[in-house]
């Protein structure tokens, strides 16, 4: 499939693709591939593995923000069946930059719940570019609720920014909003599996990741901070967001490493948006799986999801 | 060619009339300008006469002004951070670490342990400004997390006091998760109906805010403390335009429903001694 947006270190492919085309529409409709053609396309497919074999992690930040990416709703769309959106926190308004409601994932009820982009300007203005306001981390909460009250699980996929640092935010208490989802989320007794599908932006990612299985798609990031966000504080340049990228640890394969993530799931080489069936397939599988998973903790969901956390974050402890 | 010069008078001058602060005999607030007698702030716990402006003050100092003198055990001093990351910036984590802890002389930004507040036990942390912004890592969350475990545990209540810029960049994912721990953590107090109390003091913003300090089930602010989830200077970016006057004060917070009450330090004690004295049934 070809990259309709390609990114800037997409060069070297994009011009063999380019031949690719331009043979290709010079030969008659249905004319067998001639040897030249074949050897373009072993090359392309090769050019196309190096490059995305190492990349280097603000490489993926990009690819993570890409254009053509699929979004939450995306997903919802190719993953699950019947799904019936559900709108509104009962206490203020409906933010359009998260998604959510009822849905069927292989014939079982669930509850799924995402941070949604825009792709054209309109969207984006109306999704706020992915950036939730207090009333939708309050929406995905009641949902939440609402799933643990109906015994469904809850499937949360994450791709924001960062929560809005806007006026309207702070007066209706962004904070207190994050804080409660996190909160209720440790305690909600019912399955929790999250995917980040693009970007986990800080607070405003964990506030819907606090599960039983928190999983990645390969070239998704999750981070305390934006690249460029770091490289203006701690750099004193914005220009740095590369060596922030990478001092950061935020790909999918680092958190693994680390023990932060549960499972990398695979994305198409080359980004979800160059075969975004296959990325909602094995999006899907991993979903499944994970919540099979789940079903078997002996210890209990809670207890389980307490533990996981309770862990997390490494430090060094002298005996007092 | 200049007829009149200025002569440039130099700092060394003994002439020089121009005002002088004595290191350390007088402070200047940072709320009204007005240079104060030290002595006489101190004396007024930190806290400006004239516009009742509250100082950014040391994490001991503020053990000292709510717990019963000598009632103070601390908890957790061996915690040290371990910098997950091997982070460097324009500086290597270690050194910032290192020059943190000899300013400071604590081990990380958080000083815990069990105390007394008008012979009532309470399991308490406060955070230390000036130990890298305050920000949280691996070990101030740990530490909260034990504050809100040693709570729950011996069943008494539990105070965490913040000032705090947010997450520690430096620790990456790790200091993010901080954020669920510590929110774990009450939700488990919650359960058990031990109470928490969280008192802000200026500055409280990001990752802070956005878990345990607006998860008290009494939230407290010192007058005038900036809080919030984004620092202002990001709106400001974001929005692009100025912020009004107020702005993520406490007192906005107060007139938004966000916190309870705001107490000035001098009455702090008192107020918390009351509140836990009902909440606990006597």
């Amino acid at each position: 499939m070809t990259n309709k947006h390609p990114l800037d270190f997409e060069k070297p492919l994009v011009e063999i693709e380019k031949k690719i085309e331009d043979i290709k529409n010079s030969m008659p409709d249905g004319a067998p591939a001639t040897d030249e053609l074949k050897k373009l396309r072993r090359k392309a497919a090769k050019v196309k593995k190096d490059i995305f074999a190492k990349l280097t992690p603000y490489q993926v930040t990009q690819v993570a923000r890409h254009r053509d990416r699929p979004y939450a709703l995306d997903y919802i769309e190719a993953v699950f069946d019947d799904f019936v959106e559900l709108h509104g926190d009962r206490l203020f308004g409906d933010d359009p930059a998260i998604v959510g409601g009822l849905a069927r994932l292989d014939g079982e009820p669930v509850m799924v719940i995402g941070q949604q982009k825009g792709r054209t300007t309109k969207e984006k203005l109306f999704r706020n570019f992915g950036m939730p306001n207090p009333e939708g981390y309050r929406k995905a909460l009641r949902l939440m609720h609402l799933a643990e009250r109906s015994k469904i699980p809850v499937i949360t996929l994450i791709d924001t920014p960062g929560a809005y640092p806007g006026i309207g935010a702070e007066e209706r208490g962004q904070a207190e909003a994050i804080a409660r989802n996190l909160r209720e989320m440790a305690v909600l007794n019912t399955p929790i599996v999250s995917v980040v599908i693009g970007e986990g932006g800080s607070g405003g990612a964990l506030a819907l990741g606090v599960a039983d299985r928190v999983m990645m798609l390969t070239y998704s990031t999750y981070s305390v901070i934006s690249p460029e966000g770091c490289a203006a504080i701690l750099y004193k340049d914005a220009a740095k967001a590369d060596v922030a990228a990478k001092a950061l640890k935020i790909t999918a394969p680092d958190l693994a490493e680390m023990g932060f993530v549960d499972a990398v799931i695979e994305e198409p080489m080359g980004g979800a948006h160059t075969d975004p069936d296959k990325a909602a397939r094995n999006l899907k599988a991993s979903v499944l799986e994970a919540l099979a998973d789940i079903r078997t903790d002996s210890l209990g969901i809670v207890k389980n999801r307490y533990e996981k956390f309770r862990k997390l974050g490494s430090f060094a402890e002298d005996a007092e | 060619m200049v007829w009149f010069r200025k002569k440039k008078v130099s700092s060394t001058d003994p002439n020089d009339r121009s005002l002088k602060v004595p290191e350390g005999l007088w402070v200047k607030c940072a709320n009204c300008g007005e240079i104060i007698y030290k002595k006489e702030v101190e004396r007024n716990l930190n806290v400006c006469p004239k516009c009742d402006y509250h100082f950014r003050i040391s994490a001991r100092s503020r053990l000292a002004v709510i717990l019963d003198e000598g009632s103070f055990i601390e908890h957790d001093e061996g915690l040290i951070a371990s910098d997950p990351l091997e982070f460097k910036d324009l500086k290597k984590y270690k050194e910032r670490l290192k020059s943190s802890q000899k300013k400071t002389g604590l081990s990380d930004a958080f000083v815990s342990g069990v105390g007394a507040i008008d012979s009532k036990k309470v399991s308490i942390g406060v955070f230390e400004f000036a130990f890298m912004g305050g920000s949280m890592g691996a070990v101030v969350g740990e530490k909260i997390t034990r504050v809100l475990e040693r709570g729950a545990e011996a069943g008494i209540p539990a105070l965490v006091i913040s000032s705090s810029g947010g997450a520690r960049m430096q620790e990456g994912i790790h200091s993010l998760m901080q954020m669920a721990k510590t929110s774990a953590a009450i939700a488990r107090l919650r359960e058990l109906g031990v109470p928490y109390i969280s008192i802000l003091t200026d500055p409280t913003t990001g990752g802070v805010t956005a878990s345990f300090a607006m998860l008290g089930d009494i939230i407290i602010a010192e007058p005038r403390a900036l809080i919030g989830f984004a620092g202002p200077r990001v709106i400001e970016q974001t929005i692009g335009e100025k912020l009004p006057e107020g702005f993520q004060r406490a007192e906005y917070l107060l007139e938004h429903g966000m916190i309870d009450m705001i107490v000035d330090r001098k009455t702090m004690k008192r107020t918390l001694s009351r509140v836990i004295s009902m909440l606990s049934g006597t």
